[in-house]
């Protein structure tokens, strides 16, 4: 593996570190750490998702470290949802319909693209994203932005494959919704 | 005939597996019909590239006070 190939993951890493450290300099550490490692340990791994899936293995394990260290317990993920008890039917129950049919369909998105370059939609975003339960929202940000394989997914949060299958799309569901009620519906350009 | 619940379940599903023969036709089938289907296919695209637009930290610079 050259340096090229290191600093591709590296911001991938970043992501990861950074949605659980909550600290740009610590997790700027863990990943210069794990980068370290990885370069250390040579060139034994030739695909790609191989080399991910080793280097957040790595990183997870520099990340518990700094959790020793610290002896302090973040609550990874720490989502203020209200319908964490019960994350599994009341989702779908608010847009669903007894027959399947969408309760509150979805509207129209205009220009969606748009709301990519505004500082203030982010925050709508990262806030949706804080209101989803845990595990929806770690499985959403593994697979979109760590960019992990679901299989990968399943084995790092250690679920069956049709309970990662249903965290995503329970995310994908409740972050559309959230999007939708609290940015493009009120924010919309005529 | 399947719902929109079970066809926004395999709209999300193809964002991480290639669906089979039958999936993806019944899913095609339904986008013809159902525009609110169709709307949130197109959405959850736009999560996906969102998603990869995504900072954290960075973004918060950009948040107004």
């Amino acid at each position: 593996m050259d340096k090229n190939q290191l600093n591709d993951h590296r911001t991938v890493l970043l992501r990861y570190a950074l949605l659980q450290l909550h600290d740009e300099a610590v997790a700027e550490d863990a990943v210069q750490e794990t980068l370290l490692a990885a370069l250390q340990a040579g060139d034994s791994f030739r695909s790609e998702s191989a080399v991910r899936t080793w280097l957040i293995g790595i990183l997870k394990h520099k990340i518990a470290d700094h959790y020793r260290a610290a002896e302090r317990h973040y609550s990874l993920g720490e989502p203020a949802s209200e319908n964490k008890d019960d994350p599994n039917t009341a989702l779908e129950q608010l847009i669903f319909d007894g027959k399947g049919h969408w309760i509150g369909a979805p509207s129209a998105w205009n220009n969606p693209d748009h709301a990519l370059e505004q500082g203030e939609f982010w925050g709508i975003f990262e806030w949706c994203q804080k209101n989803l339960s845990e595990q929806h929202a770690r499985a959403f940000m593994l697979r979109e932005m760590v960019g992990l394989e679901t299989e990968e997914i399943c084995q790092d949060m250690n679920v069956s494959h049709s309970a990662c299958r249903v965290y995503l799309h329970r995310a994908r569901l409740g972050l559309r919704e959230c999007l939708e009620q609290r940015w493009f519906n009120t924010k919309r350009k005529s | 005939m399947k719902t929109c619940k079970d066809i926004s379940g395999l709209l999300s599903e193809s964002m991480d597996r290639p669906l089979k023969w039958r999936e993806h036709w019944a899913v095609r089938l339904h986008l013809l019909m159902c525009r609110h289907c169709s709307r949130f296919q197109q959405q959850v695209h736009f999560l996906r590239k969102a998603a990869k637009h995504y900072y954290p930290n960075e973004n918060d610079k950009n948040l107004p006070s």
